[in-house]
């Protein structure tokens, strides 16, 4: 017992395949391209960089904290009613980041609403308790948590830069886009910030990575 | 009564769940391969809908707003509990959809056949709780503003995922350049249709 205890401690903490954990999401198994978990947010919040990046951190955080409960308690959840305890983790960890996100940045937390409160029924999260979480121990879990939060963040990143740089020529709330182009008859595209195009913006992201990853197309 | 007639095409064409919120959109897109299956998800979450918005808009009211407790007694008057919503909604949500799968294999076989298999997907597909958390944000003051509310968004739902499912079906036959075969083309057609509902913005009746 004792023995196989310090084989475990031997183990590295960042070890090749912790590494992979971290590293994979990012494409081939990224959770929103590939995976198809956690769409709903992953729109609806895009329209500028700050709440997208707000959002990006509350999901990892929220994600890695909830694989590390579930992890660490697996063997003594009873299967049957595994989805009602993970919802309660899960519910009690995004309370406390609705709340932290009250207390210090009050405006982003009013224009997320409602989507905070829907971290809770996000696909990744349930997604990831479900396929990694149970059957895996704390430390790897916690890690893949935050990889898979991380590769939710970087898409949701990457289409809040096009739709606030496109839509209101702004970047972080700063105009970036210089006054002389707008004076030559350049406009903002209104129809960048409005629901429709955050769909088209993800579908011109998968089609991007799915020409340059061959193995993720689908026959 | 207009008013309420005014919410609910609203909620169908204009806050359609799914093209204005994007919400529910996992299952949205993981079970809109065939007509028949997503007509039996969108009337599930129809079902489900006006059911658990109407219960969780009374445990709002009557238990967690800031001094709703105070029909308890007035020393709660100033009591608030709204930071538990999230827990206690979801908690009320998965117990009702757990509640209804019984009912339903009880006493109509043929429909929990129809539904037997989504019910249980429904507990944790954002619709449901986005429409507690937006009937929360919003402060609706009567239970038939609530399940107009709810079964308009239902209903908007459903024909968002029936309206893809028809696409979709008949897209199997075309051409598509292949990176964007299955998920990327269903984005962009999501996106069109989202457009299309985006004419409906500034009807009031």
């Amino acid at each position: 017992m004792s023995e196989s205890k310090i084989a475990k401690e031997k183990e590295p903490m960042f070890s090749a395949k912790i590494l992979k954990l971290l590293k994979n999401p990012f494409n081939l198994e990224n959770p929103v391209t590939v995976q198809v978990l956690g769409i709903c947010s992953a729109l609806a919040v895009t329209v500028q960089m700050k709440p997208a990046l707000v959002m990006a951190l509350s999901v990892t955080i929220v994600t890695a904290f909830s694989n590390l409960i579930i992890s660490a308690l697996r063997n003594t959840i009873p299967s049957r009613i595994r989805i009602i305890v993970q919802l309660a983790v899960v519910a009690a960890l995004v309370i406390i980041v609705d709340q932290l996100l009250k207390a210090y940045v009050y405006d982003v937390s009013k224009k997320l609403s409602v989507f905070v409160g829907l971290i809770i029924t996000n696909c990744i999260l349930m997604g990831r308790l479900e396929a990694y979480a149970m059957g895996n121990k704390p430390w790897p879990s916690f890690v893949d948590g935050i990889g898979n939060g991380l590769g939710y963040g970087i898409i949701l990143v990457i289409v809040a830069f096009f739709r606030e740089l496109l839509g209101s020529g702004k970047f972080f709330g700063f105009h970036v886009i210089p006054k002389t182009f707008y004076e030559w008859g350049y406009m903002d595209n209104g129809l960048m910030i409005l629901p429709p195009m955050a769909l088209i913006t993800i579908g011109i992201i998968i089609w991007v990575q799915r020409s340059r990853s061959t193995e993720l197309q689908e026959k | 009564m207009d008013n309420l007639f005014n919410l609910f095409v609203r909620s169908i064409f204009i806050d359609n769940m799914i093209f204005a919120y994007f919400l529910g959109m996992c299952s949205y897109l993981a079970v809109s391969k065939t007509v028949k299956t997503s007509v039996g998800l969108g009337l599930a979450v129809v079902f489900v809908l006006v059911v658990t918005a109407p219960v969780n808009w009374l445990v709002d009211y009557y238990l967690l707003k800031p001094g709703a407790l105070a029909w308890l007694s007035p020393e709660l008057a100033d009591l608030d509990l709204s930071y538990l919503s999230f827990i206690i909604f979801i908690a009320v949500i998965a117990a009702i959809v757990q509640l209804v799968e019984m009912v339903v294999e009880k006493f109509s076989p043929s429909l929990y056949n129809a539904l037997g298999i989504f019910l249980p997907l429904i507990a944790v597909n954002c619709a449901i709780l986005g429409v507690a958390l937006f009937v929360q944000e919003r402060e609706y003051t009567s239970i038939s503003e609530v399940t107009v509310f709810a079964f308009g968004s239902g209903i908007g739902w459903f024909l968002a995922i029936a309206t893809l499912a028809a696409i979709r079906e008949k897209i199997a036959y075309s051409n598509i350049p292949k990176p964007l075969r299955g998920l990327g083309i269903t984005f962009i057609i999501t996106g069109l249709m989202a457009i299309a509902f985006m004419s409906f913005m500034g009807i009031k009746i």
